[in-house]
C-alpha cells in the first residue's frame, strides 16, 4: 500500500503539498506516483523566480516507462528548487516525501489552499 | 486474472510487481528495473520466459517444410544443436513473427521458439503451410523456460543443475542448444550477454528457480528484459516490426537467405522490394541531451520533408542516456531531430547494437 502521510495536502494528479506556514508551500510527488512511474531517470524543474498558475504543467518526470507532467497545485512564484534531485532523480523513488521535494512556491492566492485534498480524500482517490 | 506460469508463486515470493502481458500475469520488476538491468550486465539475472511458445517440427519433410516456411535457411544448421534466427513471412514479405529454430536431431527434427503474443496466428499459419508436407507440429505447453543471462550466468547455472545438464552446458557454443534429460538448454538469449535459455518441464521448474536463487542468480522482470534487448539492438515483435513491415525495413536483411534456388514464403515480394529500392530502414538513435525517447515519436530531417518514427525508445541504464530504434526514410540523410512533446530535439543516428557484453559498441 502506498504511503499517504496525514500531515500533507494533495491534488488528484499525485502531487503532495506541505504548508510551511509562511505563505510558502513545498511540493513533491506521492509514493503512489513514484510506484506507478517505476524507476525515475530524469527530472526537469521550473526556474526559480518564475510565476506559475494553479494547474500549469511546470515540471516533468521521466521514468524508464513514461514521461509525466507535474502540475502546480497553487499559483505563485517559484522561490526554490531541489537541485540535488536533478542530479539524483532516483531519490524520488526512494524517499518521495522526505529528501525528494521538487520546488517551493510563494503563494499569491492563499485561498487556493482550501481546494487541496486531505490525506484521507487523496487516499480514496488512489483506490 | 490472466494465465500464470509455473513460477508465479516464486515471483510473488520475490515481491514481483505483476502486470498483464499478452494475457499472462508476468513480473514487470521485483523492486527496481534499473537494478535488475545492471545485474544482468554485470553478473547474472534470470527471467521467467515460460510464456514463450515451443513447437517441435518433426517428420520426413521437416527440413523442406522449414525451408519453405522461413526466410532464413535451416539448411545452414550443419550439425545437431545449431540454432538459427529467422522471420516467418507472409506472401507480401511482412513479418508474421520472428523466431529461433534449433536443429534437434534427438527430438526427431527441429525445435522452434516463437513469441507468446503471436501464438495463435503463428500456429494457425504453420499448420496451414504444413498441409503440403509430411510433417508434424507439436506444441510443448508443458515446458516452462528460464533465461539465465549475464557474464556470470553460465558459471552460476552450472552450479544449479544436474551433472548431465552441466556437461551439456559446457559443450555448447554460442547460439547452440541441446536436450538434456527432458530439458532443452540453449546458449541463447535476448539481452546481448552470454547466457542460457533453459526449457524445463513445468513440474520441475520451481525447484530449479529456487536452486538458481541459492547460487546467487537474482530474478529480473520483463522491464529489464526490454531495456536489455533494446541496448542489444534486438527487435521486439509488434513494436519494431509486424505483418506490414518487411525484414529489409526491420534490420533483418542479414536473416534473408536469398542466394540460392530455394523458394520460401515472401521471397518474391522481398526480391521485388529490393529491386524497386527499399524505402525505409531501421536505425539506432542516441539522445545526447536529457530526456527519454518513446515509441511513436516522429523523426524529422534537415535534408528531407519525409519523416521517420521511433519504434522502441527507452532510457539506457548502461549508457545513462536515451536510446531508440527508429524506422526512417532510406534517403533522408543522417541529420535529424526527434519531436519530443512538441520540441525538435537533435539526435544522433548510429548503427546498432548499442551495447554488447556490458560495453558500449555503437559508432
Amino acid at each position: 500500500m502506498a504511503q499517504v502521510p496525514a500531515n500533507l495536502k494533495y491534488i488528484a494528479s499525485h502531487e503532495w503539498i506541505r504548508d510551511e506556514g509562511n505563505g510558502v508551500v513545498t511540493v513533491g510527488i506521492t509514493d503512489f506516483a513514484q510506484e506507478a512511474l517505476g524507476d525515475i531517470v530524469f527530472i526537469e524543474l521550473p526556474e526559480v523566480g518564475s510565476e506559475v498558475n494553479k494547474d500549469d504543467s511546470i515540471a516533468v518526470v521521466e521514468s524508464v516507462k513514461a514521461a509525466s507532467d507535474i502540475y502546480s497545485p497553487v499559483s505563485g512564484e517559484i522561490v526554490a528548487i531541489n537541485e540535488e534531485l536533478v542530479d539524483a532523480p532516483e531519490q524520488a523513488n526512494e524517499e518521495p516525501y522526505d529528501g525528494a521535494w521538487f520546488f517551493k512556491i510563494k503563494l499569491s492566492e492563499e485561498s487556493e489552499m482550501e481546494a487541496l485534498l486531505s490525506a484521507e480524500d487523496y487516499a480514496a482517490e488512489c483506490e | 486474472m490472466g494465465q500464470r506460469t509455473a513460477l508465479y508463486d516464486a515471483h510473488t515470493a520475490s515481491e514481483a510487481k505483476i502486470v498483464d502481458f499478452g494475457g499472462w500475469d508476468m513480473p514487470i520488476h521485483y523492486g527496481s528495473q534499473l537494478k535488475e538491468h545492471n545485474l544482468v550486465r554485470e553478473d547474472a539475472g534470470m527471467f521467467d520466459v515460460s510464456h514463450m511458445t515451443v513447437v517441435d517440427v518433426t517428420g520426413t519433410d521437416a527440413t523442406a517444410y522449414l525451408q519453405y516456411l522461413l526466410a532464413n535457411d535451416v539448411a545452414k544448421l550443419a550439425e545437431e544443436g545449431k540454432a538459427l534466427y529467422s522471420g516467418m513471412l507472409n506472401e507480401q514479405g511482412g513479418v508474421i513473427d520472428d523466431l529461433i529454430v534449433y536443429r534437434a536431431d534427438a527430438l526427431g527434427g527441429f525445435r522452434a521458439v516463437v513469441n507468446c503474443a503471436t501464438r495463435e496466428k503463428d500456429l494457425a499459419w504453420m499448420d496451414k503451410q504444413a498441409a503440403k508436407f509430411d510433417v508434424s507440429l507439436t506444441e510443448q505447453p508443458e515446458l516452462a523456460m528460464i533465461a539465465v543471462q549475464g557474464p556470470n550466468a553460465i558459471e552460476k547455472a552450472k552450479q544449479a543443475v544436474s551433472a548431465n545438464a552441466k556437461a551439456v552446458i559446457e559443450s555448447l557454443s554460442i547460439f547452440q542448444g541441446l536436450p538434456s534429460e527432458g530439458w532443452f538448454i540453449g546458449r541463447t538469449g535476448y539481452t546481448g550477454e552470454d547466457g542460457l535459455e533453459i526449457m524445463i518441464p513445468a513440474t520441475e521448474v520451481a525447484a530449479v528457480w529456487d536452486k538458481l536463487l541459492e547460487v546467487g542468480v537474482k530474478p529480473a522482470g520483463l522491464g529489464a528484459r526490454d531495456t536489455l534487448r533494446l541496448e542489444a539492438g534486438m527487435n521486439l515483435y509488434g513494436n519494431d516490426m509486424d505483418e506490414t513491415i518487411s525484414p529489409w525495413q526491420a534490420n533483418m536483411g542479414w536473416t534473408l537467405a536469398l542466394k540460392d534456388e530455394r523458394d520460401f514464403i515472401g521471397k518474391a515480394a522481398l526480391i521485388e522490394e529490393k529491386a524497386n529500392g527499399i524505402e525505409y530502414k531501421m536505425v539506432g538513435l542516441v539522445l545526447e541531451t536529457r530526456g527519454v525517447m518513446r515509441s511513436h515519436q516522429k523523426i524529422i530531417f534537415t535534408a528531407s520533408d519525409k519523416q521517420g518514427e521511433i519504434t522502441s525508445g527507452t532510457f539506457s541504464p548502461t549508457l545513462q542516456q536515451s536510446i531508440a530504434m527508429a524506422r526512417v526514410p532510406a534517403d533522408a540523410g543522417n541529420e535529424c531531430a526527434v519531436d519530443m512533446r512538441g520540441k525538435a530535439v537533435p539526435v544522433r543516428m548510429v548503427s546498432m547494437p548499442f551495447v554488447r557484453n556490458g560495453q558500449k559498441v555503437y559508432k
